[in-house]
């Protein structure tokens, strides 16, 4: 073998450490157009085509400011507990790369529009805080392609529809304390960002990105271990690997007498290993300067104010209110906050139900598995919360039996049509109607002489028998309750 | 048609479209010939347009028949600065690295001229990315000055204005970062104006030093600059940094008396002028004073640091603003390449010229890490100080006269090998773009060699007004 992956450390190794880790999250802002200029940000145009002199950074061009997409960073900003600075100043990240078309980023440095927030986390039951150094805006670079044409062998090709697509960096303080901290991290960012519609945050399409800086130390020590910079951290999945793999070889390397380099490493998700791509010594100066050609970004307190009222019920707060106001357990609750739409989804229809737990078994159980099964999103969903919370009610009301309403659910979620539509259109209404329950219980009692004989003998658990068939003649749509009480007080 | 192509004003244009003595489109035709004709003396043109120049032409012919204004400069020829883009018309700065570029889209300044009836000509030779004060650092070759060939026209829209002196054009436009409109106006005996900063849109203007880049015009006429910048000046929503402050019409300001007038002499610079350029500039200010102007001394203490203190902004901002041209677009790309990294170096090495080397890596040192504090964030620092002596000259005096350059026009090969000597030749014109103030340079007279020296004129923020009404009365003194 050529080259081998290094030696990883033991569980027991790695116990004995404490690693260290933040994050540095790159989302794409949901704007229409560019950050610098009109073009679409639409994915899958073909390429180079939603270009135009500023974002292919042809001489003389100059950028102006999106100002929606200042909107969007500075509600992410708030969102994330920031403190917005009034006045921020873009700066210029110089570097060469052949999809970055003028040379240099457009990047926020010293100046950030947002700084000093925080976001909540829970792990294993234990509540945790975890810094937010700063957020600044910035653009994106196009990408190059090695792969896939006719000459790839000899050339790369650049495609620059992607150049400008506005981005906001968020960056963490090093208060990570484990591969789950970190997934715990950027699911809640994620979260936040997905109901502030600040980002769709798809990160097949590479809206949500992530680069984590990671170091061990024994446990108990102060001084901070070297760090690498492990960068490609493209799936939730991906990074948590990313970081138990380089723990691993961290610990191993200090245990076997060796030193942690100062390095950037790639993840590498086919081989499952970080892998050194340059040293400190190799990293890049970015000769950041204030950018030239945009003018310091004011936000005034006017506008802030306007966006912070602007702000939707954040993830951390609506699930405490589904427990406090409808009596969720703690796990359904996050269940049903793991996105604006799945929330809004169940508000509207444990609304129209009155029935809020009900409600939410039936968008937990369901719904939810009718549309994983048919690989839609919430938003999507040929039932709409409205008829669910219908549907709900109908149970609720003795109108319909759960089974019966087990019937119906997919016959709603096939036609998009509302539950009482359904239960008239099959004749399927509970019977709760005494006069017309007491002819087929009479029927039955008729029937079955031997069992009443039994029950007014003393075998009272044979009632059930003689619900059953009451229910089996009434093809499910007795209402159990009310058939009892009548089987009851007919053998009494 | 019976006009003089040399010597024609936007004046005179307009009176022969009017009287119809002319049309646009002859206009365009013996201008056309005329300058491809006489470009061979000086090599100001790099390429003409002639199918541009007669299909505005023609648009204002149209107009003009159909009783419609035809705009401010109806089939005025323009000379523009191969460093603005031009839609369609090879744009190169004067640079290999761009020789075959050709733009997509127009500068804003030159849609504006265009839309006023401009008849663009052509496109004219300046120092390589607007780097130089002679205009030799052109990687094809330099430019004569008009007024004596064997000497440069000064640089870098070195020729702008040698088109302008030598008649190949009525008006030009220029660019200025630290004095390449004044500069070569001096030189060349004609009149070259650098507007407030912000006051003309950059968008379009191939960027050099982004915070201290300026378009503006040159003329043989004070009018003719004023008019010829009215059209191109306003706020462009293309560029962030572009003034919303309103557009005077700055012609009709002109031909009123400037007695009374305080100007304002700063004796850090006429310390640094020596010889017969200073002789020339101090009877400039005797015309002035004889117009009823009020002179007096205005201390510019932080002048000393001007030049130090542009080098490295201008630099900083230059090496970042050149990195684009890579060898991955545009036209050049080295042949002696096999990775990427040789691909950059050998594209950048052989594509631009010694002087664009010099100052990209002069930029990037200032702002490598380590470095910055010391030089680009000193630096910025030093310009404040140097835009606050012009605040405080301006609350003393409406306007401050002071010399372009503290020699008149040099041999051609004469200071190429000294860089420093060129950059220390700045030291008039820097102050006033480090400060983003309105300037010009005006003719001011000869030495007895008959090589002309220009007057510059400095005045507050957008307040070309005043600037402009002091040259005119200078001008017909």
């Amino acid at each position: 073998m050529s080259t081998s992956a290094p030696a990883l450390a033991t569980p027991e190794m790695i116990a004995r450490y404490e690693p260290v880790i933040g994050l540095e999250v790159h989302a794409q802002l949901a704007t229409a157009t560019k950050i610098f200029c009109g073009c679409p940000t639409s994915f899958g145009a073909p390429p180079n085509s939603n270009v135009c002199p500023v974002c292919l950074g042809l001489p003389g061009a100059l950028p102006v400011l999106n100002r929606v997409a200042v909107d969007l960073a500075v509600k992410a900003g708030l969102a994330l507990n920031c403190t917005i600075r009034v006045r921020s100043r873009f700066a210029r990240k110089n570097y060469f790369y052949p999809d970055l078309p003028k040379g240099y980023q457009i990047s926020q440095y010293d100046e950030p529009f947002a700084e000093h927030g925080w976001v909540d986390i829970v792990v294993a039951g234990e509540p945790r805080r975890i810094g937010v150094t700063r957020v600044h805006m910035e653009d994106d670079a196009g990408k190059s392609i090695h792969e896939g044409f006719r000459d790839s062998d000899l050339y790369s090709y650049v495609d620059l529809n992607r150049s400008g697509t506005p981005l906001i960096e968020i960056v963490s303080e090093p208060d990570m304390r484990s591969s789950q901290e970190a997934y715990a991290y950027m699911t809640e960012v994620k979260q936040v960002l997905e109901f502030l519609e600040v980002s769709s945050c798809d990160m097949e399409k590479g809206h949500l990105r992530c680069d984590a800086n990671v170091s061990v130390r024994l446990k108990g020590a102060e001084k901070l271990g070297t760090k690498a910079e492990v960068k490609n951290l493209n799936s939730f999945r991906f990074m948590k690997e990313a970081l138990d793999y380089e723990i691993a070889r961290q610990v191993a390397l200090i245990e076997s007498g060796g030193r942690v380099e100062q390095e950037t490493r790639l993840y590498d998700p086919d081989l499952g290993e970080t892998v050194g791509m340059r040293s400190k010594e190799s990293a890049h100066d970015y000769r950041y300067f204030p950018e030239p050609d945009l003018m310091p970004l004011a936000i005034d307190e006017d506008r802030l104010g306007e966006l912070r009222a602007s702000l939707p019920e954040l993830p951390s707060r609506l699930r405490a209110r589904f427990v406090a106001e409808y009596g969720l357990r703690e796990y359904d609750a996050e269940v049903l906050t793991q996105s604006r739409a799945t929330s809004a989804y169940f508000e509207t229809a444990a609304r129209i139900s009155g029935d809020p737990k009900t409600t939410a078994n039936w968008v937990m159980g369901d719904l939810m598995g009718a549309l994983k099964a048919d690989g839609k999103e919430i938003g999507q969903s040929p039932v709409g919360a409205g008829h669910l919370g219908e549907l709900v009610k109908l149970i609720g009301a003795g109108a319909l039996s759960g089974k019966l309403a087990k019937q119906i659910f997919p016959k709603m979620y096939a036609t998009g049509d509302a539950p009482a539509a359904i239960v008239e259109r099959e004749g399927l209404a509970q019977i709760s109607d005494t006069g017309a329950l007491e002819k087929v219980i009479d029927d039955v009692l008729a029937a079955n002489p031997k069992q009443v004989e039994q029950y007014r003998g003393g075998k009272t658990t044979v009632i059930n028998f003689l619900v059953g068939q009451v229910m089996k003649q009434t093809r499910g749509q007795a209402n159990v309750g009310v058939v009892t009480e009548l089987l009851k007080t007919k053998l009494g | 048609m019976d006009l003089d192509i040399a010597s024609l004003t936007i004046g005179k244009i307009r009176h022969a479209l009017d009287t119809r003595a002319a049309s646009a489109t002859e206009l365009a035709g013996e201008a056309l010939r005329f300058a491809q004709a006489e470009n061979p003396k000086t090599g100001a043109y790099l390429h003409f347009s002639p199918e541009r120049a007669l299909a505005a032409a023609r648009r204002v012919d149209e107009k003009i028949a159909r009783g419609e204004d035809p705009g401010e400069l109806a089939g005025v020829p323009v000379a523009v600065k191969d460093v603005i883009v031009t839609k369609g018309l090879r744009t190169t700065c004067g640079s290999k690295m761009l020789a075959d570029y050709v733009p997509p889209y127009d500068a804003t300044a030159i849609e504006r001229i265009e839309r006023a009836g401009a008849l663009i000509l052509g496109k004219t030779n300046c120092d390589e990315f607007a780097m130089g004060s002679s205009t030799e650092n052109s990687a094809f070759g330099p430019v004569r000055n008009p007024r004596a060939p064997d000497r440069v026209p000064g640089g870098s829209s070195g020729g702008s204005a040698a088109a302008v002196a030598q008649g190949t054009a009525v008006v030009a436009l220029g660019s200025d970062t630290g004095g390449s409109i004044r500069q070569p106006a001096s030189f060349c005996g004609v009149v070259g104006v650098t507007p407030t900063y912000g006051r003309v849109s950059r968008y379009g203007l191939t960027a050099f030093a982004s915070s201290l880049d300026h378009i503006g015009p040159f003329a043989r006429s004070v009018r003719d600059a004023a008019a010829l910048l009215g059209t191109m000046a306003g706020r462009d929503p293309r560029d962030a940094t572009s003034a919303a402050a309103p557009v005077p019409d700055y012609t009709s300001q002109l031909n009123r008396k400037v007695e009374g007038l305080k100007l304002g002499l700063p004796p850090e610079y006429l310390k640094e002028l020596k010889g017969e350029s200073g002789d020339v500039f101090f009877q400039g200010v005797e015309v002035l004073k004889k117009l009823g102007c009020e002179v007096r001394e205005v201390a510019m203490p932080h002048t000393d640091y001007a030049i130090a203190t542009y080098y490295i902004i201008a630099t900083a901002e230059a090496s970042s603003n050149l990195a684009r041209y890579d060898g991955v677009r545009y036209t050049f790309r080295s042949q002696h390449s096999s990775t990427l990294a040789e691909m950059y170096r050998a594209t950048r090495g052989e594509g631009f010229g010694a002087e664009c080397k010099r100052r990209i890596m002069l930029g990037t040192y200032v702002l490598s890490a380590g470095y910055y504090d010391a030089y680009y964030l000193k630096a910025q620092k030093v310009r404040a100080l140097v835009a606050r002596d012009f605040a405080q000259a301006f609350n003393q005096v409406d306007a401050i006269v002071a010399p372009v350059s503290p020699f008149p026009a040099f041999r051609l090969g004469e200071k190429i090998d000294d860089p420093l000597a060129m950059y220390l030749s700045d030291i008039f014109t820097i102050t006033g773009s480090l400060a983003g103030v309105p300037c010009m340079s005006v003719p001011c007279g000869t030495t007895a060699e008959g090589l002309p020296v220009g007057l510059q004129i400095l005045t507050r923020h957008f307040d070309e007004t005043t600037m402009f009404r002091i040259a005119d009365a200078f001008e017909n003194a």
